[in-house]
């Protein structure tokens, strides 16, 4: 970024630390450019507050959080995926965000468009949260030339016109005013900017299906790098003649529970392979499936042959 | 006596004194009265930085203010200005990030001690260093007013405060020799009581290619209360009877003890150093 961005007119900064980062593109967002920064999982746990704020005040932004490993300084060059709740509800109060999950190198790159698209329709800030591994990941990529992939313009509420803006960073009105201490106006501030994401998740949601024609009754669901695995080992069940499906959150915020629902009909079980210590394996199980949750901490990715081994013993 | 009478949202009657007559137009009249305890400085500073911004020579569309959290960081809603209310702290990487993608604003932070020096102080010291193009305001009160009167950066050696009970154990930052260390274009330091020469200094702070330091002393009775040095005007005699003017003081000698014996005040520092990002 150091390197390119300046050659198309942009501007990057390392900052002194990610409190200013986050802030500096709060700041450049406002002032009317499209604003991004990126980080790793205690650099993002540093931004949390700054992302509340663009929540509050609706600016359009993008988080990037490249997932590391452990609390903590934890393990600095190796993957997980433990940030997945940090990402939902990292910052304090209620509120809800979008965070997308891209599975590889070319989704990485759409998915940030996309994720920057998401920001600027729905004023919030949007988060894209992939793992140490699939960001250092060399594959071979197609980018689209400028104007073939669609890209909204950027929202900013300012005009810098002389209409005397005021940002706010507690609970205001519609004139910016503080309503803090009104708990009707306030309550009504906050669902506002809850229902813009609750009210939306059949627009922003989306999910992989793939090997569901035979409706398996077993599916595997996963997503960024660990679905990767979960790819290969429902590739090796089926050459073995097992009927088992497979699933990957591309959404993995707002957590698209109709669409699943929709979509799996009457699966029995799912499998929840993740780099975590079961964190959407709960999710899943909210819905009411069977759930088999594997976990896995310490910095290695699931091997297709462990999920493999698993769904054989379940799968009929 | 007054020029303008609005009933506000919190549905009391407000006029504004006749020394507004002339900045009328920048107050968000309908949202006051402020917030402010009688005597606190911040008033005053809300007056002149309105009548600086009026007459800069800026076009005022162009002017935006930036604050943090606390008594210091409400200034921004009563000016009819473009102004964003930041989280704690954070009002420098803000501004920062809004001058850098619009070169054309003329961006001012207001803070106090606490947001700026110690919430914010590594975000002051990095701005200072890039010399970023953004002017920064801070008031110093010497405690923590908002929050029921806790030590500041600013607070002196010995004084007396919630979290300091039997006098503080710490050395408070000077204020202009940090600004200046840290690489700053401008800094300066007047109280509340020069009215004239604070407004000169804020209009010289929007001439400033670089990072512009003002800092402001404001009597705060939360301060004095506790130190039994009367209520805040009492605090303005002290800063009339003993403050000096020295432009050329020596930057390292101009501490600020819990006496109050030495106050010096000045334009320190003018000088050109390259911008950031320009």
């Amino acid at each position: 970024m150091a390197q390119l961005l300046p050659k198309v007119g942009g501007i990057f900064v390392q900052a002194e630390d990610e409190l200013a980062a986050i802030n500096m593109v709060i700041g450049a967002s406002v002032a009317g450019w499209k604003a991004m920064t990126a980080t790793s999982g205690p650099g993002f746990s540093l931004m949390q507050e700054g992302i509340g704020y663009a929540v509050n005040a609706e600016l359009p932004l993008l988080i990037v959080d490249v997932q590391r490993g452990g609390p903590s300084t934890g393990q600095p060059t190796m993957p997980s995926q433990q940030d997945v709740f940090q990402a939902r509800y990292g910052s304090h109060g209620s509120y809800e965000i979008i965070v997308l999950s891209p599975g590889n190198v070319q989704e990485l790159f759409f998915l940030t468009v996309d994720a920057i698209n998401l920001s600027e329709q729905y004023k919030t800030p949007v988060i894209l949260l992939t793992e140490e591994v699939t960001v250092h990941l060399w594959e071979k990529i197609y980018i689209p030339d400028p104007g073939e992939y669609p890209v909204l313009p950027h929202y900013t509420p300012s005009s810098h016109n002389g209409e005397g803006f005021l940002l706010e960073s507690q609970l205001h009105d519609e004139r910016g005013y503080n309503v803090a201490n009104d708990p009707e106006q306030s309550a009504k501030a906050i669902w506002r900017l809850i229902n813009k994401i609750r009210n939306n998740i059949d627009k922003i949601a989306r999910v992989e299906i793939k090997y569901a024609d035979d409706n398996p009754r077993i599916f595997i669901a996963s997503y960024g790098c660990t679905a990767r695995s979960a790819f290969a080992a429902v590739k090796m069940l089926r050459r073995d003649g097992y009927r088992v499906g497979y699933l990957r959150l591309i959404t993995l915020w707002p957590f698209p529970s109709q669409i699943i629902r929709s979509k799996l009909g009457d699966v029995d079980t799912i499998i929840v392979p993740e780099m975590n210590a079961g964190y959407m394996a709960e999710l899943f199980r909210g819905l009411g499936y069977n759930v088999i949750s594997l976990p896995k901490l310490g910095g290695e990715m699931p091997t297709p042959e462990e999920i493999y081994n698993t769904a054989k013993g379940v799968a009929p | 006596m007054s020029v303008e009478a609005e009933v506000t949202t919190t549905g009391v009657k407000v006029e504004l004194p006749k020394s507004y007559e002339d900045i009328k137009d920048l107050i968000r009249i309908d949202r006051l009265p402020h917030i402010w305890c009688p005597g606190c400085g911040l008033g005053i500073l809300l007056k002149l930085l309105a009548r600086a911004i009026k007459n800069s020579g800026i076009p005022i569309e162009k002017h935006v203010i930036v604050t943090g959290i606390g008594c210091t960081g409400r200034i921004g809603g009563y000016l009819k200005l473009d102004a964003y209310h930041v989280t704690h702290g954070r009002a420098i990487p803000f501004a920062v990030g809004l001058k850098m993608a619009n070169p054309e604003l003329e961006v001012t932070v207001v803070g106090g001690d606490g947001d700026i020096l110690a919430i914010g102080g590594n975000h002051f010291i990095h701005a200072a260093r890039r010399n970023d193009d953004i002017n920064v305001i801070i008031v110093n009160n010497f405690i923590y007013g908002m929050t029921g009167g806790q030590y500041s950066p600013t607070t002196p050696k010995g004084a007396k405060t919630t979290t300091s009970p039997y006098g503080h154990f710490e050395n408070p930052f000077n204020v202009p020799l940090l600004a200046y260390a840290a690489g700053a274009s401008y800094v300066a330091r007047w109280s509340v009581l020069h009215q004239n020469e604070l407004y000169q200094a804020l209009l010289d702070m929007f001439k400033v290619k670089g990072f512009a330091v003002v800092e402001v002393l404001s009597p705060c009775i939360i301060y004095t209360d506790r130190n039994a040095m009367g209520d805040a005007v009492d605090l303005m005699k002290v800063i009339k009877e003993r403050s000096t003017i020295d432009h050329n003081a020596n930057l390292s000698d101009i501490d600020i003890d819990f006496s109050m014996n030495k106050i010096i005040l000045g334009n320190f520092v003018k000088r050109e150093r390259p911008v950031s990002y320009r």
